[in-house]
């Protein structure tokens, strides 16, 4: 996979995650070029879309659309998975998910989506391990914000 | 996910509130978020960009204070940070924070450290100096005895690091393979995906450890260690077979459900890993029988156990089907397989619909009966409302052009390049349309010179400007060499220029750049060929083009090399004249020197013609390289005491010996500065100042033929062969009824259509599908009524009738003369064949088995003694013909238009002939009939796979024949004309 946009139906980005090295600017302008094609198309048409030399894959979830970028070999139904997993990911972990959460609680969204994916390949297929490294982490910033010495009684088991 | 509750915007500040209260991981929040959230907010309440503009810009001055203020705590940071991410993602720079992420990484708290990797993570990219200030904070953490940091430190790793710092933090990586934690190992082994990724070589020592991770009895490490091997393994698959046992028994177990239901993705066991497997294997098991023959079970299994109740069973499918088709094949398993492409391509999903064609543009080439098959459904695609779904069809097309289909085809493609607008479609598809066009040569796939050059020009108009360079030289390559019949080189040639010259006459019109080059190099070659007294009126027209301010300087350059070229076809010309003042005081240098160059060769019209000669830009010029006319003055001067002439490196070589010094440069390097070095010799100055125009012109005349150099050479003199299947032109006008059969019954064919079509036949637009399906499969259609048969009978051999007419003709060419001689009865075993072909085409089954073996059996036993009897019931017609078909082609099955004139007698041509297919089983020369000025005898030769007959038309006379025309009764089954 070679990125990943979420983007309102608005147009808004509202997630970005880039697997491959671009200056800031190409970013802009990739951007920019998908979600306005992506939002031109109609609901009955094709979730995959041919740009440049790559398949977009996306699917719409409510007012959020999820796209995701990858080379012509790769499988695109898989991919329209990895989206599905991510956003069941989502939904379980805030609870009956919508955009508003993923707006205000971004960095969660991709704390998530670093504990599914990494450097563009799905690292964990268990939904079950997933939540549990989150809710691990979770928990250990909670700690946190008590004193030091019971993180590391923690850190150390 | 249907079940997610829509909520707009508008309802936002009530939901927020109610979010803060709701319990869970959503609810925490600090005081410091919900400054995220008034920001949020804030833009979201505005109404125009420029307002949002503004407000993000004072946020962003406000965080900027806030970051580099001292008293800030990290605390505060983190919150700024979340927001400074917040404000690069809405795409505003937020770059002075990023040392600020680096710095809240290395000094947070784990919660301030998660959020500080984060933006790091998202700030930066793969090259950026600041990373390296990261990788100390990096070591440290992955030291560290928290099972938390050391999981955020290889989640950085696998993410961004810079590749020079890989030393630094690999041992440590390498210790984590062995710990007790699965999620640190499935990490650790991610983050040596990732150094595989960036830096090869430098993980190579511990391939042995990445064994150690395939083995792991963790899912989740070994799935990881996937990604490695899917990846070594692409590189260099050899290297790797011996794992093949492995990764079959891993799949085995995953299909049979043996792994812990945690892995399960809606009830389909571990779907990720049974594609990534798939994957591998297909990779392993490709042009492999060995290797492949381990996995035909597992794949076997695969496929069946594969319900198609969920996307998610498709993709393993589609995957499956895939690496069936890349491995040694096995035939149960491809007719399985092409099965299951059948339920994609029929699905009413249209999302599986593009996987179908996607996959059966991958088989085509393996299996062209599926096309067949599946060709109403591609008829649809082909107007499908989808462009994405139109254009994986124009794919699939463009892997089955072939010589009848290729109008059809070609006409499709222009339509859909006329209504993409993006750049990169564009030139994909120009690519492709050029790529039939220009690489299969014009006398075998394009039905005529006007369709060609139209088609050329549509492809030029519209892609011109973004096109491969290849495209036009290739175009002005193959106009220049031709093909071997010179008169229709001539005549293509003559064509391109008159469509030239009215396209140049439309007004206000503006062609792109590579079209006008193209145009200038055709006009200024080949406007002789029109055969007009002066070239006025095209000079005019160049001219103009010379003085449009749209035109580029690239561009006006051909064009003056085209009005210099026909300049020296008629050397008095005002426009000339105009030209040349116009441009010897212009402002380009470049066209200030094109324009001395002709006002100085017109004055020498001898040298001129000599340099720009008619026709030959496929001949090389001959360059005095060695400058021997310099011979006589460099022996007077050295007899005058001159010191002899020596080579740049000869000299420094000498120099370097009297001082003694070692050389440290490569020796390669001053060879190559010989060369350099010689071009300012004095020799070289002397012609440059001597011979300026005429050493200039050359120059001109080499990059103009340079540019046709270079390229790979692929159309051969026979034509561009790789394509050339199934049967010739002449078979298709020979057989138009059986192909609207083969049509239909390949339509009845497809399972699930059988009804329907029926009903729909009548229907017109149905038909009007039919007559496209019946022009765009034609060439597959005969090719594949073999194969069809082939179901029945597997080593069914092909019969199909190659006719070979040969002549000899006289030198002399005298006036046309037609003639007909009635009454010639062709051999008898053609008729037998024929009707063998087509009892074949119209009932296949077992039944024709038998009368195949059973003419099979006439033709074997038939004795050549036999033969003039039968010949008498059939009748043969036969005028005569311009052009000599010798075909000396085997393979082809078609004549090839060749102008070579064998003036042989008819005993050598016949014992050639013979000679050729001497390996094959083959009859005696028979003369079939005769009279005073024409003969003809026919013999055959049986092949493995097909019979051949061949006649030989010998014309006695010194005439030139006009047309032959032979016509096999009963006519109305078969009929060549030629």
């Amino acid at each position: 996979m070679q990125f990943m946009l979420l983007f309102s139906r608005q147009g808004k980005l509202r997630l970005q995650k880039w697997y491959v090295s671009l200056s800031d600017r190409e970013k802009k302008k990739i951007t920019r070029e998908i979600v306005q094609t992506i939002l031109a198309r109609k609901p009955k048409m094709c979730s995959f879309h041919e740009w440049r030399d790559l398949k977009i894959v996306y699917k719409r979830y409510a007012s959020l659309y999820f796209c995701c970028a990858i080379e012509d070999q790769e499988n695109e139904l898989i991919t329209l998975e990895v989206i599905h997993r991510y956003v069941e990911l989502l939904d379980k972990y805030f609870g009956s998910v919508c955009e508003l959460d993923i707006i205000f609680n971004f960095e969660k969204a991709y704390f998530i989506l670093d504990e599914f994916l990494l450097e563009g390949e799905v690292q964990e297929t268990s939904k079950k391990n997933v939540l549990k490294a989150i809710e691990q982490a979770d928990l250990l910033q909670e700690e946190a914000e008590t004193p030091r010495s019971v993180l590391e009684e923690i850190g150390l088991t | 996910m249907s079940d997610i509750v829509e909520k707009t915007l508008t309802a936002l500040p009530g939901l927020f509130l109610q979010n803060q209260s709701v319990g869970g991981p959503a609810g925490v929040k600090t005081s410091f978020s919900s400054r995220l959230g008034g920001l949020v907010r804030g833009i979201t309440a505005l109404t125009s960009k420029h307002e949002e503009e503004k407000l993000i810009q004072q946020e962003l001055s406000n965080l900027k204070a806030t970051v580099s203020a001292p008293t800030t705590t990290l605390r505060m940071m983190k919150e700024c940070m979340v927001r400074l991410i917040y404000c690069e993602m809405l795409g505003y720079d937020a770059s002075f924070g990023y040392i600020h992420a680096i710095k809240l990484a290395q000094q947070g708290n784990l919660l301030e450290k998660r959020v500080g990797y984060l933006a790091v993570s998202l700030f930066l990219h793969e090259n950026h100096e600041l990373l390296l200030l990261l990788v100390n904070t990096v070591v440290k953490d992955l030291q560290s005895t928290n099972l938390v940091e050391v999981c955020m430190a290889l989640t950085i790793v696998s993410q961004i690091f810079p590749r020079e710092m890989i030393p630094a933090v690999l041992p440590l990586i390498e210790d984590k393979l062995q710990h007790s934690k699965e999620i640190i190992r499935r990490k650790a082994v991610l983050a040596l995906y990732k150094f595989h990724l960036i830096a090869p070589n430098q993980v190579q020592h511990i391939h042995i450890k990445f064994r150690k991770a395939l083995c792991d009895r963790d899912v989740g490490v070994m799935a990881a260690s996937l990604h490695i091997y899917f990846r070594m393994i692409k590189e260099n698959s050899s290297g790797y077979k011996d794992l093949t046992g492995s990764f079959v028994t891993i799949l085995k177990q995953v299909v049979g459900g043996k792994l812990p239901v945690d892995f399960n993705y809606h009830s389909v066991p571990a779907p990720w890993i049974q594609i990534q497997l798939l994957r591998i294997l297909g990779l392993l098991g490709k042009d492999d029988q060995r290797t492949s023959e381990l996995m035909y079970d597992v794949l076997d299994e695969s496929l069946r156990r594969a319900e198609l109740n969920h996307n998610v069973t498709y993709a393993i499918l589609f995957e499956c089907v895939h690496t069936v088709y890349s491995i040694y094949p096995k035939s149960e398993l491809l007719e399985k397989a092409a099965k299951c492409i059948g339920k994609f391509v029929l699905s009413p999903k249209i999302n599986l619909k593009y996987l179908g064609l996607k996959a059966l543009t991958y088989v085509i080439q393996q299996d062209p009966t599926l096309a067949l098959q599946h060709q109403m459904t591609i008829i649809e695609c082909l107007d499908h409302p989808d462009p994405i779904i139109k254009r994986e069809t124009l794919e699939l097309l463009y892997r089955i052009t072939n010589a009848q289909n290729i109008t059809v085809i070609v006409q499709k493609m222009l339509e859909y390049l006329h209504q993409s607008k993006e750049e990169y479609i564009i030139v994909n598809l120009v690519g492709k349309i050029a790529d039939i066009l220009v690489l299969n040569t014009v006398d075998t796939y394009a039905p005529d010179n006007a369709w060609f050059i139209q088609t050329m020009n549509a492809v030029f108009s519209v892609g011109g400007d973004v096109m491969h360079p290849d495209i036009p030289n290739n175009f002005m390559r193959l106009l220049a060499e031709g093909f071997d019949d010179e008169t229709e080189d001539q005549q293509l040639r003559l064509y391109a220029v008159q469509s030239y010259l009215t396209l140049l006459d439309v007004e206000n019109v503006f062609y792109p750049q590579k079209f006008l080059q193209v145009m200038s190099w055709v006009l200024g070659e080949y406007y002789y060929l029109l055969d007009k007294d002066t070239p006025e009126e095209v000079l005019t027209k160049l001219y103009k083009l010379l003085m449009n301010d749209s035109v580029s300087s690239e561009t006006k350059a051909w064009l003056i090399a085209a009005v210099t070229k026909l300049t020296s076809q008629a050397h008095s010309s005002n426009i000339v004249e105009r030209l040349i003042q116009e441009f010897t005081i212009s402002l380009d240098t470049c066209m200030r020197q094109h324009a001395f160059e002709l006002k100085h060769l017109r004055e020498n019209v001898e040298l001129m013609k000599s340099l720009l000669p008619v026709d030959k830009s496929c001949e090389d010029m001959v360059v005095d390289a060695s400058l021997s006319f310099l011979d006589g003055f460099v022996a007077e001067e050295l007899s005058q005491g001159a010191a002899p002439y020596k080579p740049h490196h000869q000299r420094q070589e000498e120099k370097l010996s009297q001082e003694k010094v070692l050389n440290f440069e490569p020796y390669g390097l001053s060879f190559s500065s010989s060369g350099f070095t010689g071009r300012q010799s004095p020799a070289g100055i002397s012609l440059g100042s001597d011979i300026s125009g005429n050493s200039a012109e050359t120059g001109m005349k080499e990059t103009n033929s340079l540019k046709l150099e270079g390229i790979k050479k692929l159309w051969g003199k026979e034509g561009y062969l790789p394509k050339k299947e199934g049967k010739t032109g002449d078979e298709t006008e020979a057989l138009p009824v059986p192909q609207e059969s083969i049509i239909m019954e390949n339509v009845d064919q497809a399972v699930t259509k059988k009804d329907q079509c029926q009903v729909l036949t009548q229907s017109k637009e149905e038909k009007e599908k039919q007559l496209l399906a019946s022009s765009l499969f034609v060439g597959l259609g005969s090719e594949s009524t073999i194969n069809l048969l082939g179901k029945a009978d597997t080593v069914s051999h092909k019969f199909r009738r190659k006719p070979k007419v040969k002549e000899t003709k006289s030198g002399e060419t005298t006036s046309a003369h037609s003639m007909t001689c009635s009454y010639f009865s062709s051999s008898s075993n053609a008729t037998y064949e024929d009707d063998y072909y087509l009892d074949a085409l119209q009932d296949r089954g077992d039944k024709e088995l038998n009368k195949f073996s059973l003419n099979s059996e006439l033709l074997d036993s038939e004795s050549l003694t036999e033969l003039p009897s039968v010949e008498k019931l059939s009748n043969c017609k036969l005028s005569s013909s311009p052009s000599l078909f010798t075909d000396n082609n085997m393979e082809g099955f078609h004549p090839s238009q060749s102008t070579a004139p064998s003036v042989a007698p008819e005993t050598s041509l016949a014992s050639s002939l013979l000679e050729e297919t001497s390996e094959h089983m083959h009859s005696e020369l028979v003369e079939v009939c005769h009279n005073e000025t024409i003969s003809v005898s026919s013999y055959k030769i049986w092949k493995d796979d097909c019979l051949f007959i061949v006649w030989s038309v010998s014309n006695k006379s010194g005439l030139e024949l006009k047309s032959a025309n032979l016509e096999i009764a009963p006519a109305e089954n078969f009929k060549v004309r030629q």
